[in-house]
């Protein structure tokens, strides 16, 4: 049977690891080839889970050629809009076009508002709110003659406030502005865009002891254990949190043509988070 | 082997349009299905409702696919009559896993009987989705599998667009309230594993949207039919674009998804 993305080339930044490696396997199951970024290295402000590795993507190269599937990887900052643009381009080149586009790169930061430096606050903006208009920029003249989809990887953060991440929260509530007039700007090429809104994602940017104490603040050593139900009970359905396939699921969903007229759309996958 | 396969799915409106296009759906991704109708004509609703031939040919296409269908006529406005559906469907199927509360009627533009018009409308569109999910969840409870529930909204569910008439006033409140019902029932049935949400589309090519009164509605009024225009470039929507988010929404693909208005509108909403 015919993959539900066969033959079309995906754009994925963040794919070292986490949801972006995930996307990348789940798209290559159903046919697509790949062109992925990562930074694969620190980030200053960021300090309560490692980053991600070249090693790291170097394993999600193995797993989507284990697939079958090609796949175009390079080291790149989303910060750094020339070197998107010349991983855009040198994929286009090796894999013959372009049809889907992930803005999966991100970071995570917990500070209270008013302990959070400016350094902290840029980086925080650069990454998750500018970094994922310079992937739709680097990415949109490709997709300009035959159309295409782009998904932006928002979060609950995205639609609902939270305390200790206004810089998260701030830029994640932005790539919901971006994600509307793309949609409605790029409509009349065939380019539909849509938002996807996680509720916690079972990787490191969540099970890290500094997220598991701030659901657990009385505790002086925080556990994966000790925080499960304090998550469960952000959530609707009886899950603390969901993995990083059921983000992939969507992400499928929203770029195949199943979902061929849905765009302008913010789709949470979060257990009831939004709802409750 | 279909990705919804030995599931059971109660299906409302069943008899043509997207309750069919449902039912077809989802049979060919392995679901026997309960179906329902009311195939006769409401007074109040300007344009031929379903008859009980087409839900006889929704009953052919379902078993050309080699499934199983219980049909019979019921209407969301009698919650007895569903209650009994449901349970002669289950007795004969086995069991319930998805409902999809898709009936519903679009008398807009009349104006000869305003209450009785506005009455219509949220009766069946609003009392009538209450009507379906209190029918079908106390099987899906017991049964203890969990399941999904997927309520037919409206743009007009999300924007004020049915226009300056009883019955379009009464589709819009109506569009509006079952998203109401959708997000309550998903946060009181998320314990037992049951995801609610709701689907929005724009105007889809079926009956209820592609009949002489509707379009004589859409031409007399230039503000509506300027406000009907898509984003993306299409003009109607295809039934089965709807079944696929339905399939999406209620397959294990959309296990953690609940509560959510998921438009399916070539971008109407986002304009």
């Amino acid at each position: 049977m015919a993959g539900r993305v066969a033959g079309k080339v995906a754009f994925i930044t963040g794919a070292a690891r986490g949801q972006g490696r995930s996307h990348a396997l789940r798209l290559a199951e159903e046919g697509a080839d790949v062109i992925a970024v990562d930074l694969c290295g620190p980030v200053p402000s960021i300090g309560m889970y490692p980053p991600a590795t070249e090693e790291d993507l170097a394993e999600t190269v193995r797993q989507v050629e284990a697939l079958d599937r090609r796949i175009v990887a390079t080291r790149a900052d989303v910060r750094d809009r020339a070197a998107l643009e010349a991983a855009v381009a040198d994929g286009v080149a090796q894999l013959g076009r372009l049809d889907i586009v992930l803005a999966n790169a991100g970071v995570f930061e917990i500070q209270p508002a008013l302990d959070l430096t400016d350094d902290a606050w840029r980086e925080m903006i650069d990454i998750n709110l500018t970094g994922v208009w310079n992937t739709c920029r680097a990415a949109l003249p490709h997709l300009l003659e035959q159309g295409g989809s782009i998904v932006l990887t928002s979060s609950t953060a995205g639609l609902k406030g939270t305390p200790n991440t206004i810089h998260y929260t701030a830029a994640k509530h932005g790539v919901v502005g971006i994600m509307r007039t793309l949609a409605t700007e790029f409509a009349a090429q065939s380019i539909r865009v849509n938002s996807v809104h996680p509720t916690g994602v079972d990787t490191l940017m969540i099970q890290n002891p500094k997220t598991w104490g701030l659901f657990m603040p009385d505790d002086p050593n925080p556990t994966r254990e000790g925080a499960e139900p304090v998550f469960r009970s952000t959530n609707a359905l009886p899950v603390p949190w969901v993995e990083p396939r059921d983000i992939s699921n969507a992400v499928l969903f929203l770029v195949s043509d199943e979902a061929r007229y849905i765009t302008g759309v913010t789709l949470p996958v979060d257990a009831g988070y939004t709802a409750k | 082997m279909g990705k919804l396969e030995g599931k059971v799915a109660f299906i409302t409106g069943a008899a043509r349009g997207q309750g069919r296009s449902h039912a077809v759906r989802l049979a060919q991704e392995g679901v026997d299905v309960i179906a329902v109708d009311v195939c006769e004509q409401i007074a109040t609703v300007p344009y031929p409702m379903a008859t009980p031939e087409d839900l006889e040919e929704t009953v052919r296409q379902v078993e050309a696919l080699d499934r199983r269908i219980v049909a019979s006529r019921a209407d969301v406005r009698d919650a007895a009559a569903l209650e009994r559906a449901v349970a002669d469907g289950v007795a004969q199927l086995g069991r319930l896993d998805i409902v999809l509360a898709n009936a519903g009627i679009a008398p807009m533009g009349g104006e000869q009987n305003a209450a009785q018009e506005f009455a219509d409308v949220v009766d069946v569109n609003l009392t009538g989705v209450w009507n379906t999910v209190r029918a079908a969840t106390p099987v899906m409870i017991d049964q203890g599998d969990g399941g999904a529930i997927v309520i037919t909204s409206s743009t007009a569910g999300l924007k004020g667009i049915g226009g300056d008439s009883p019955g379009g006033q009464g589709y819009t409140a109506a569009k509006h309230g079952v998203v109401g019902l959708m997000r309550t029932f998903a946060n009181t049935l998320a314990q037992h594993r049951i995801r609610v949400n709701t689907v929005h589309p724009t105007g889809v090519n079926t009956p209820m949207v592609v009949n002489d009164f509707m379009q004589k509605w859409l031409e007399e009024d230039p503000t509506i039919a300027g406000a009907m225009s898509n984003l993306l470039p299409v003009e109607m929507l295809e039934a089965v674009d709807i079944s696929n988010a339905i399939v999406w929404l209620v397959s294990d693909d959309a296990r953690y998804v609940t509560g959510v208005t998921l438009p399916v509108d070539a971008g109407f909403t986002a304009k």
